[in-house]
Order: structure tokens, then C-alpha cells, then sequence
């Protein structure tokens, strides 16, 4: 059991769904990017992904592309997003931190290195856009073998027949891509998506989480109320882009958790 | 198993690597795609009517077979080997580059996507697809880093008359890797209609292998037409060729990558000198493994795993990466991989125009400046053939500024 797993598990007994917050690491600094994670369980975050910032973020829109700058620029690099994540811990041990990003600087570090300092740091799972199954020997099978949760991408040109491939060797929870496009894109549709979550859910016990294009509370209590959870990630980074406080970003993260319990 | 052992050729395998290198490292949302090109990919390459429409097509619309031509004053000038160049700078659009988005749009027609995207540097796979989305009536869009767009106008024109519409792309650093990513962006968001027109042998499986089938037609042209001309059955004792992508590169090298006696070069753009500070665009002398753009190769990264970007004084060798193909020929050691510089590419650049009336793009500039290296120390006997892949119309404007003439006013 992964902290991912216990917190499920607590939700389903409150029969509460799941809000997923996204955040870019080190954006726009270490210290306030570390101000902000630290405030999001206050703020009903139930599951934190933290992105890990990279030059070229081929499935990102504008937004998250933009905060992947600023977090560089401001000289985040692997290692202080681990360190971001130690940092956490010694305050919260409960609340799952999912790491999401693309493979080459996991590949950078080397994956054996980068597992055993990521389950010391206190990470429970991994999102890798860039790996698909077909490519599962990299680092799904290994981060498996250490005890990390790696979390697949299922989408809307997933077909039944490819479901199970993507569905094998995911564990943790499955994030239903809402639309075909980037992040921050078009705005997800609550009855697009519940009969995808339906189809999903029919190959899977693992719950099922919908992120990309949710942007505000009613959209995440709509999109929450057809699945598992939901993810909000550009709308909140693009408040961190706008130069907004801590505080202010927490309250709007708070009245995006709020929709999503409603649910 | 025993073909894998004994021959270069038999690459990628079933998943698509050479070795270690390349692969499928795309987003979910693409790989039903992937997969079903490769499916439709395999089909085609399969069927002879695929081929015959290529063959007509590389004939009368292209001008293949492009000529492989004795260099007789480029050879006594460095009185050593024997210097042949193969004339791929005479293809329509001018550079090799249409003899692959010809095989990749007729692709595209079978597979009934209506909408065709590119990435383009210097603008040659641009125009190259403009060119030929003009020609079947197919809509197409062009992406190009911000700053490319600037300094390569007239490639820009080119592609707007084509009918093309020019994305200039001011993500990232607004460079070629970066017009990728949009592209990439694009083709997810897309997916269900378009179709993606790779420039080069890189990209997720299957494009490594199905962009270098399509340009294997320079060097299987190369194979007759030395025979012809030095008697049967003689092949080239060195075949050289410049590498961005490495697509012209794979295209000469791969029918002669299992003939022993045929040394192969490729030559990488070396910037200002291949160094620590990473102002050159040698992703395999000067780079080492990552995963970029869908496949696993050498790239140009920090500590971190960041990409850097390159320089080159040549828009088409500007990319942090190269074809996967080339890093796995690079580690078995099947071929060699030298850089030479900017200054040493210009000093080819105008000796190729002085002794031989042509003016060759920058990219096989950097090609010929290593011919100028070792030529002259190989006994006359010794054959090297040498990728002409691009002309220099494009280049004369950033030439002009590096010799100091003001093509303005003429002075």
C-alpha cells in the first residue's frame, strides 16, 4: 500500500472524490514554490503532482510550458525537486505526492539512482508522459520493483482493444486524459467524459482520475461527479504565473477542492 | 537471430530500436497513431504499386536519378583520392529532403489524412512539403522557430506560395527543437486528421527507418552509378555526408553499411569548436544519450538532463539531436563521426564554388571541408563519394555577411 492507496481507500469510505492539484516545481522559485506545496493539503488538496520542470514539455500548453521556465530560470533542477519533496515530509506524511514530467531527466539521473532517492524523498508515484507501455522495461517495471505507484495515461484515442495494454502494469490510479491535446487547452466536457471513465473502469478495479482542461470549481465538481477525482493544473499555474501570493493561490485551490467534494 | 549479428541492415527491431537507440518514448494520445502507421507503413513498403508511384513521381517531378559526378578539379586540386559528388542539390526544391516527404505524403494519402504539419529549420523540409502538399492538393502547415523565420525569408516566401501557412513558433527559444514541439503539440491535438511530415531520421519508430528507406534511394542510386562509370561491381572505398538529423547521411550510407570495404564518415557541425561550452551542434562527438522527440539518442544536454540548444552557421544542422540509427552506427563503430567548424565549412563553401561551379548549401559544405582533410593523404585510386545534399542559393545571405560583402549595395 502506497500512500496513493491508503488515501483512496479513506476517500471511498467518506464517499468523497478526489482533488488533484498540479503545480510545477521551483516555479517561479524554490521558497515560494515550497510555501505553495506545503499550503495545498490545507487547502483540500487530496493527492499533490508535482511537476518536473523541462526545456521540452512536448505535451504541455503555454502554461505549464512557461512555469517549466520560470522554475529553470530560477535554477530548479531533479535533485531540488527531491529535495522539495524531503522538505515536505518532515511536515506531512500522508498526503501522496505524485512526480509528473518527461523521462530524460529521470534518464539523466539514472533510473536505479533516481528510484532509491525518489522512495527515500517520499514519493509515491510517477507520472512520465513520454513512456507508453511500449516502452515499460525503462522505468514502470523498475519504479514497480521500488515500491512507487507508476501512473498511465489513458486518452481518447485509447480504443478498447489497446485499454488493457495501457491498463497492465498501472497502479496507483489511471488519469483519464479528457481531451486530445495539450494541457490547458479546450475545456473538458462532463458528458464526453463520464461514459470514457465508464468504459475505463470496465477493465480496471484502480480508480479514475480525469485531468487536462478543467479550469474552474463547477467544472471540477461536474467532471469529479463522473469519476474518481479530478485534476486542476494550468489554472493554478497560471496564477502562480501571474505573480499571485501564496495565499491567493491557495484560496482558489481552495474553492476547486471544494467542487470537487461537492461531488 | 544470426542476421542481426552479421548484418547492419536488419535494424530497428520489433520495437523499433537500433540497439539501445530509438524507440517510442510519445504520449498515449499518439501511440494508436504510431502504431498504425507503422501497420500501414509496412503495408505499403510491401506493395509494388507504392513503389511504382514513388518511382514515377522521383522521376518526373523530382529529376531522380540525380547525377553522381566526377569532381576532376576538386580531385587534382587536393591530389590525393578521387572525388565524386552525388548531384542531390539538383532534386526540384533543391536538397534532398523531397525524396522522403514524397514517399511520407503518398503515405498520408492511403492513410486518408486530409491535413499535413512540418517542422522546418532552415526551410528545406518546409518548402520541400509545401512544395509537394501543392502538388496533391493537401492543406499544410509549416512550423518554424520565431528567430529561423526571420533570417530565412526567402524560404518563408517560398513556402506561402506554395499555399502553406507559416507557424512561427515562439516557444521554448523559438528554434527548430522548439518548432518541433509545436508540431507535436499540433499532431496531438489533432490526431484523428493530420498527419506528421518528419524532415529527418528521428522522430518515434516507425520514422527513423521509414524517413531513411525513402532517402536509401542516394545511395542506391550511387551503387550503379559508379558501377557504370568505374567498371562492375566497384563500390566507393569512403562515402562522407553531412549530419543535422542525419537524414541525407542515412540515405547514402544504409545500402553500404554491410559492404566491409567502405569506410563511412559522417560529419557533424562543430559550431566554433566542439567544447565544454556546447557552441557546436555535434550531438555524438560532443553530446551523449537521452531521450528526446520520441526516440532515445545522443543529444546535447546539461548535468540535469536539460536540452541545450546548438549553433551551427548552418540552419540545417542546428538540432540538439540525431537520428537513433546513427548513435547505434556510432557505438558499434560501423561508422565514424568527425565535426568540423563554421569557419572550416566557408573555406569548402568557396573552394567547391571556385573549382567546380558549384555552390553547395552549407550543410554538405561541412561534408566537403572533411573531404579537403583527409583527400589529400589517400592514394589516387582511393574512391570517395560525397553527399551534395542541398545547393547554396539559401546560404549566399549568411555567406556574404561572414566574407564581409554587403549583398545590399554590392560592395
Amino acid at each position: 500500500m502506497t500512500r496513493i492507496d491508503s488515501k483512496f481507500a479513506a476517500l471511498k469510505a467518506e464517499g468523497k472524490k478526489a482533488f488533484v492539484a498540479y503545480v510545477m516545481a521551483g516555479d517561479p522559485d524554490y521558497e515560494t514554490s515550497m510555501e505553495i506545496v506545503k499550503g495545498l493539503p490545507g487547502a483540500g488538496v487530496d493527492i499533490i503532482e508535482l511537476g518536473i520542470p523541462f526545456t521540452d514539455p512536448m505535451a504541455d500548453g503555454p502554461t505549464i510550458q512557461l512555469a517549466g521556465q520560470r522554475a529553470l530560470e530560477a535554477g530548479q533542477t531533479l535533485e531540488r525537486t527531491l529535495q522539495m519533496v524531503r522538505e515536505f515530509r518532515t511536515g506531512d506524511d500522508e498526503t501522496p505526492i505524485v512526480l509528473m514530467g518527461y523521462y530524460n531527466p529521470i534518464f539523466n539521473r539514472g533510473v536505479e539512482r533516481f528510484l532509491t532517492d525518489a522512495r527515500q524523498a517520499g514519493v509515491d508515484g510517477l507520472i512520465v508522459v513520454d513512456l507508453p507501455p511500449e516502452e515499460d522495461d525503462e522505468l514502470c517495471i523498475p519504479a514497480q520493483k521500488a515500491g512507487i505507484n507508476f501512473i498511465r495515461l489513458a486518452t481518447p484515442t485509447t480504443d478498447d482493444a489497446r485499454l488493457p495494454k495501457v491498463l497492465t502494469n498501472t497502479s496507483g490510479f489511471v488519469y483519464y486524459v479528457s481531451i486530445t491535446g495539450i494541457t490547458g487547452a479546450a475545456d473538458a466536457q462532463a458528458a464526453d467524459v463520464g461514459p470514457e471513465v465508464a468504459r475505463i473502469k470496465a477493465h480496471t478495479e484502480l480508480p479514475v482520475v480525469v485531468g487536462f482542461g478543467i479550469k474552474t470549481p463547477e467544472a471540477a465538481q461536474a467532471i469529479a461527479g463522473v469519476a474518481d477525482g479530478a485534476v486542476v493544473g494550468s489554472a493554478i499555474v497560471g496564477l502562480i504565473g501571474e505573480g499571485k501570493s501564496p495565499a491567493e493561490v491557495l484560496a482558489f485551490v481552495r474553492s476547486l477542492s471544494d467542487g470537487a467534494h461537492r461531488a | 537471430m544470426t542476421d542481426l549479428f552479421n548484418s547492419f541492415m536488419s535494424g530497428p527491431d520489433e520495437h523499433g530500436r537500433f540497439g539501445e537507440f530509438g524507440g517510442r518514448f510519445v504520449s498515449e494520445t499518439l501511440m494508436p497513431l504510431i502504431l498504425e502507421l507503422e501497420a500501414e507503413y509496412e503495408k505499403a513498403k510491401n506493395d509494388p504499386s507504392f513503389w511504382a508511384e514513388m518511382d514515377d513521381l522521383w522521376k518526373h517531378y523530382v529529376g531522380r536519378p540525380s547525377p553522381l559526378y566526377f569532381a576532376p578539379r576538386l580531385t587534382e586540386h587536393l591530389g590525393g583520392a578521387k572525388i565524386y559528388l552525388k548531384r542531390d542539390e539538383l532534386n526540384h526544391t533543391g536538397a534532398h529532403k523531397i525524396n522522403n516527404v514524397l514517399g511520407q505524403i503518398l503515405l498520408a494519402r492511403r492513410m486518408g489524412k486530409t491535413r499535413i504539419i512540418a517542422e522546418t529549420g532552415a526551410g528545406q523540409h518546409g518548402v520541400a512539403t509545401a512544395t509537394v502538399c501543392a502538388r496533391f492538393g493537401l492543406k499544410c502547415v509549416v512550423y518554424m522557430g520565431a528567430h529561423d523565420v526571420e533570417r530565412q525569408a526567402p524560404n518563408v516566401f517560398r513556402m506561402r506560395l506554395l499555399g502553406a501557412e507559416v507557424v512561427p513558433v515562439t516557444s521554448g527559444r523559438g528554434t527548430l527543437k522548439d518548432a518541433m514541439n509545436d508540431a507535436l503539440r499540433d499532431w496531438v491535438t489533432n490526431v484523428r486528421d493530420t498527419f506528421y511530415c518528419i524532415g529527418t531520421v528521428a522522430g518515434p519508430h516507425p520514422y527513423p527507418a521509414m524517413v531513411r528507406d525513402f532517402q536509401s534511394v542516394i545511395g542506391r542510386e550511387v551503387r550503379w552509378q559508379l558501377a557504370e562509370q568505374e567498371g562492375e561491381g566497384r563500390l566507393p572505398d569512403t562515402v562522407i555526408a553531412a549530419i543535422g538529423g542525419g537524414s541525407n547521411a542515412m540515405g547514402l550510407f544504409h545500402p553500404f553499411l554491410d559492404e566491409p570495404s567502405v569506410r563511412i564518415i559522417g560529419v557533424e557541425a562543430g559550431g566554433k569548436g566542439v567544447n565544454e561550452k556546447f557552441e557546436h551542434c555535434a550531438s555524438l562527438t560532443g553530446g551523449r544519450p537521452g531521450v528526446l522527440h520520441g526516440n532515445k539518442t545522443y543529444l546535447l544536454q546539461d548535468d540535469d538532463g536539460q536540452i541545450l540548444e546548438g549553433f551551427s552557421i548552418s540552419a540545417g544542422l542546428d538540432y540538439p539531436g540525431i537520428g537513433p540509427e546513427h548513435a547505434w552506427l556510432h557505438e558499434t563503430g560501423r561508422a565514424e563521426y568527425v565535426a568540423i567548424t563554421d569557419a572550416e565549412a566557408l573555406e569548402a563553401f568557396q573552394l567547391c564554388c571556385a573549382q567546380e561551379g558549384i555552390i553547395p548549401a552549407l550543410e554538405p559544405s561541412h561534408a566537403l571541408a572533411h573531404v579537403m582533410k583527409i583527400a589529400p593523404n589517400l592514394p589516387a585510386d582511393h574512391i570517395i563519394v560525397m553527399n551534395m545534399c542541398g545547393r547554396g542559393d539559401k546560404d549566399i545571405f549568411t555567406v556574404a555577411r561572414h566574407l564581409g560583402f554587403d549583398i545590399d549595395t554590392g560592395a
